[in-house]
C-alpha cells in the first residue's frame, strides 16, 4: 500500500512539475518571438549577493537593475523592454558555473552581467562562450581572462570571444600605482605585502614589476591571511626594513587594519589598489590619513555622466550603496543595450528571433561606444576596456581626494 | 633596532586573547565531553554586544569610563546566546551519540553568524569599534598600544578569578566534581544541569572579555570574525592540553607567540626563505601543535586520563 500510495504521488509530482515547465518554456518563446508590440530582453547579473561581500554584490546588481529601468524609461531601444535577472554566485565558481547554465538555458538572455571574482569568471567563461553568450564583467581584473595564461611571455590570445570586461587589468592598475609612487610621490623604498588570493598577488606582482624596472627598490616582501585582523608581527618586520611606504596588494577589510597597525608603529603609508579605494576603509582605520589607492576612471565629481548615475541610484531608491563597481557595472549593462540597439536596427526595427539574438548582439560588442559613468566606453581585439584611464586617490582629512588622472600607456 | 621584544609583545597580546576565548572551549569539553563549535560565534556576539553599548551611549563620553559598561553589555548578549543553546540545542541532546551535539554546534554557529548577518545593522561588512586615543607606551623595548593594554590587564585578572572561583567556592568544586564523574557527582547532591549551564555562562563571558579586547586593538568587528579566532583558541585549547583552564591561557599564548615569531624569524633561517613570514605563520603554528601532540598526547599542562564514553 504505501508503496503505491507513493508511486502516485510521485507520479502527480512529475506531471506537475512537467506541466510547469512546459507553462514556462512556452511563455518563454512567446517573449522571444513576439513579433509585434514590445518585445522583452533579459540581460542576467551575476554577482555574490550573499555572503561577505554581497556588499560589493548587491551594487552591481541594483547597477544593472538601474541601466535596465533607465534604457525602458528613456526609450533608448524602441520595441524593446529590458529586464535584468540576477543570479547569486555566494563568490564561489561552482555556482557560478551553475548559473552561467540557467543564462544559457533561458532563451530570453541575450547578455550576462557580472561577476565580481575573477576565480567565478574563470568559471562562467567556457559555458558562456560555448553559447555565444556575451558576457561582461565590471570588476574582473585578472589579466589572463581577456589575454590568455601566457600574456606576461608577450604572447597574448584571447581565449574566449564572449568575453568582455569594463574594468582594466591588474597589469596596468599595478604599473600605473608604481609610477605614481616613484615619480609623484618620489618614495624610493617600499615593501611588499599581499593577501595570496589572485587580485591581490597579480597586482603586487605587477607593481613590483614597474617600480624595480623604474629604478625603485622592494626591501622586503611578505604575504598575509585575507582573514586576518592582527598584523603586528608583519610591521614589527616592515619597521626594521626602513621601508618609506607599504604597498598592499588586497583589499580593503585587511587593509585597513593593517594600515593602522602600521601607523601604530611607524609614519608610512599604505598604498594599495581598487579593492581598497572605499570609503570603509577609512571609517575602519582612524589613521588613514596620508595613504594612497590607484582607482579606474577619472574621479566622480568631475564626469557629467556620473553625477546623473549617482543622482538617479538615490532616485531609485535603492537599499544598499552602489560600492565600487556601481558605475562600471552601470556602463557593463548598458554596453549590451547599446549592443541589442545595434541588433535591433541591423535587423529592421525587431531584434532576430531565436539563437540569432545572441549571435547578432555579440558580433555588434565591437561596434559598441559610448560615453558611460566611468568614462568613455569601447573595447579592443581582447575584449578589455579601452579606457584606461586611472586616478590616484590619497586619504586627507578623512576622505580620498584625487591627486592625479592619467591614461595609462604602457 | 632589536625587534625581539616586539614580537614576543605580539604573540603576548595575540596569545592572552586565544587564551581568553580558549577557556571556553575547554571548560565545557571539561565537564560534557561536547566541542562547542559555535563558541566562536559566541565571542563575536560579545562583540556586536559591546558595541550596541557604546552606540547607545552620548557622544563625548570618555571610552575609559564606557569600557566597564561595554563589557557588562558584550557579556549579558554572550552569555544569553550561550545559555540559550546549551538549553534549547545541547540538553536535548546530552544522551544522544556524541556525534549529534556537535554537528548541531557546526549548525548552531552557522546559524549564529548569518543571523547577525542578517539582523544587525550594517553588519554585512566590518563595522568600526571604538579605540583608545594616543601614543603607543614603551615596555621593555616593545611598543605597547593602548588598547592592547586592556588585553594585558584583564587577561590575568580573569584568570585569578577564575582559578579562585573553581578552587575556593562551592560551585567551583562542584564544576571539578561534575568534570571528574557526572553521574557520581549527580549522586552527591550535586545539581550538574547547573553546574553545565555555569560552565557555557563562564565561557561565554570570558569570550566576550575577549572580544572588547579583539575590537580595541583592531578598531573593526566582523560577523565572520569568531571562525578564524574560534578555530585558534580552539587549538590552543588542545595545546594546553584540552579540560584544563591554565592549560587553556598557556597554550594560547605558546601560539600567538609561536606565530609572531614564525612571521618574524622564519625566513632569515637559511633555506626557508620561502616557508616564512605571514602566510605560513599558520602552518609553524601547526606544525608546533602536532609536535606537542606527538610527545605529549595530553597536551601541555594536560592529566592523562581514561577515556570514559
Amino acid at each position: 500500500m504505501r508503496h503505491r500510495s507513493l508511486l502516485i504521488l510521485t507520479t502527480v509530482l512529475t506531471t506537475g512539475a512537467l506541466t510547469l515547465t512546459a507553462c514556462g518554456s512556452r511563455d518563454d518563446s512567446k517573449k522571444g518571438g513576439d513579433s509585434g508590440g514590445t518585445q522583452t530582453v533579459v540581460i542576467g547579473v551575476d554577482a555574490p549577493i550573499t555572503g561577505d561581500l554581497s556588499a560589493l554584490g548587491l551594487g552591481i546588481k541594483n547597477s544593472a537593475d538601474l541601466a535596465a529601468k533607465t534604457a525602458n524609461k528613456e526609450n533608448t531601444v524602441p520595441g524593446i523592454k529590458f529586464e535584468v535577472k540576477p543570479l547569486d554566485d555566494q563568490a564561489q565558481p561552482s555556482v557560478g558555473q551553475q548559473n552561467a547554465q540557467k543564462f544559457i538555458d533561458d532563451d530570453t538572455v541575450v547578455g550576462v552581467v557580472g561577476p565580481l571574482n575573477s576565480g567565478v569568471s574563470q568559471s562562467m567563461q567556457k559555458p558562456l562562450n560555448d553559447a555565444g553568450l556575451t558576457q561582461i564583467s565590471p570588476a574582473n581584473t585578472g589579466t589572463e581572462l581577456t589575454q590568455g595564461e601566457n600574456w606576461k611571455t608577450g604572447d597574448k590570445k584571447r581565449p574566449f570571444k564572449t568575453y568582455f570586461r569594463t574594468a582594466t587589468t591588474d597589469q596596468i592598475q599595478g604599473a600605473f600605482a608604481a609610477k605614481y609612487l616613484y615619480n609623484n610621490a618620489k618614495i624610493k623604498q617600499v615593501y611588499l605585502i599581499d593577501d595570496q588570493k589572485p587580485y591581490g598577488a597579480g597586482l603586487a606582482a605587477s607593481f613590483k614589476n614597474t617600480f624595480t624596472t623604474l629604478g625603485g627598490k622592494i626591501v622586503g616582501s611578505d604575504h598575509v591571511n585575507p582573514d586576518d585582523r592582527d598584523f603586528n608581527a608583519v610591521v614589527t618586520k616592515v619597521k626594521k626594513s626602513g621601508a618609506k611606504a607599504v604597498y598592499y596588494g588586497g583589499e580593503y577589510p585587511a587593509g585597513a587594519p593593517l594600515s593602522q597597525q602600521l601607523k601604530d608603529s611607524v609614519q608610512i603609508p599604505l598604498m594599495g589598489g581598487d579593492g581598497m579605494y572605499s570609503a570603509d576603509f577609512i571609517k575602519l582605520n582612524k589613521k588613514a590619513q596620508g595613504d594612497i589607492a590607484t582607482s579606474v576612471g577619472k574621479p566622480v565629481e568631475e564626469l557629467d555622466s556620473a553625477k546623473k548615475f549617482i543622482a538617479d541610484y538615490k532616485t531609485a531608491g535603492y537599499k544598499d550603496a552602489y560600492e565600487a563597481y556601481g558605475g562600471g557595472t552601470y556602463d557593463a549593462t548598458w554596453s549590451i543595450i547599446e549592443a541589442v540597439k545595434i541588433a535591433v536596427a541591423d535587423n529592421g526595427g525587431k531584434l532576430p528571433s531565436g539563437d540569432d539574438a545572441r549571435t547578432k548582439v555579440l558580433a555588434a560588442m565591437a561596434k559598441v561606444k559610448f560615453d558611460g559613468v566611468t568614462g568613455p566606453v569601447s573595447f579592443d581585439e581582447y575584449g578589455d576596456t579601452t579606457n584606461t584611464m586611472m586616478t590616484a586617490y590619497q586619504v586627507d582629512g578623512g576622505k580620498w581626494t584625487s591627486k592625479l588622472s592619467e591614461a595609462y600607456k604602457p | 633596532m632589536n625587534e625581539l621584544p616586539q614580537q614576543l609583545a605580539n604573540g603576548l597580546i595575540l596569545g592572552a586573547m586565544y587564551g581568553l576565548i580558549a577557556i571556553g572551549y575547554t571548560m565545557v569539553y571539561g565537564i560534557i565531553q561536547l566541542i562547542n563549535f559555535a563558541h566562536g560565534e559566541i565571542f563575536m556576539i560579545g562583540g556586536f554586544g559591546a558595541l550596541t553599548v557604546y552606540l547607545w551611549m552620548p557622544a563625548g563620553v570618555s571610552l575609559l569610563a564606557i569600557i566597564p559598561l561595554m563589557i557588562i553589555g558584550g557579556v549579558i548578549c554572550s552569555v544569553a546566546v550561550s545559555t540559550a543553546a546549551e538549553r534549547f540545542a545541547y540538553r536535548p541532546l546530552r544522551t544522544a551519540p556524541r556525534l549529534a551535539p556537535l554537528i548541531t554546534a557546526i549548525g548552531l554557529s552557522l546559524a549564529l553568524q548569518q543571523a547577525i548577518w542578517k539582523w544587525y545593522p550594517d553588519a554585512k561588512k566590518d563595522r568600526s569599534f571604538p579605540q583608545f586615543k594616543g601614543e603607543a607606551i614603551d615596555i621593555f623595548g616593545a611598543h605597547i598600544q593602548r588598547g592592547d593594554l586592556f588585553v594585558l590587564i584583564t587577561a590575568p585578572i580573569c584568570m585569578l578569578a577564575l582559578g579562585l572561583f573553581v578552587s575556593k567556592t562551592r560551585s567551583g568544586r562542584g564544576m571539578q566534581a561534575t568534570s571528574q564523574d557526572p553521574d557520581t557527582a549527580k549522586l552527591m547532591g550535586i545539581n550538574t544541569d547547573r553546574i553545565i549551564v555555569m560552565a557555557f555562562a563562564i565561557g561565554a563571558a570570558f569570550a566576550a572579555v575577549a572580544a572588547v579586547a579583539y575590537g580595541l586593538k583592531n578598531g573593526q568587528i566582523g560577523f565572520k570574525m569568531g571562525f578564524i579566532m574560534g578555530l585558534k583558541a580552539f587549538t590552543a585549547a588542545v595545546l594546553g592540553g584540552i579540560g584544563n583552564i591554565y592549560g587553556a591561557m598557556l597554550g594560547g599564548v605558546v601560539l600567538g607567540i609561536a606565530e609572531s615569531l614564525a612571521t618574524g624569524y622564519m625566513s632569515n633561517v637559511p633555506g626557508m626563505d620561502l616557508f616564512g613570514g605571514g602566510a605560513w605563520k599558520d602552518v609553524w603554528a601547526f606544525v608546533l601543535l602536532i609536535i606537542v601532540l606527538l610527545l605529549r598526547p595530553q597536551g601541555l599542562l594536560g592529566e592523562r586520563v581514561a577515556d570514559r564514553a
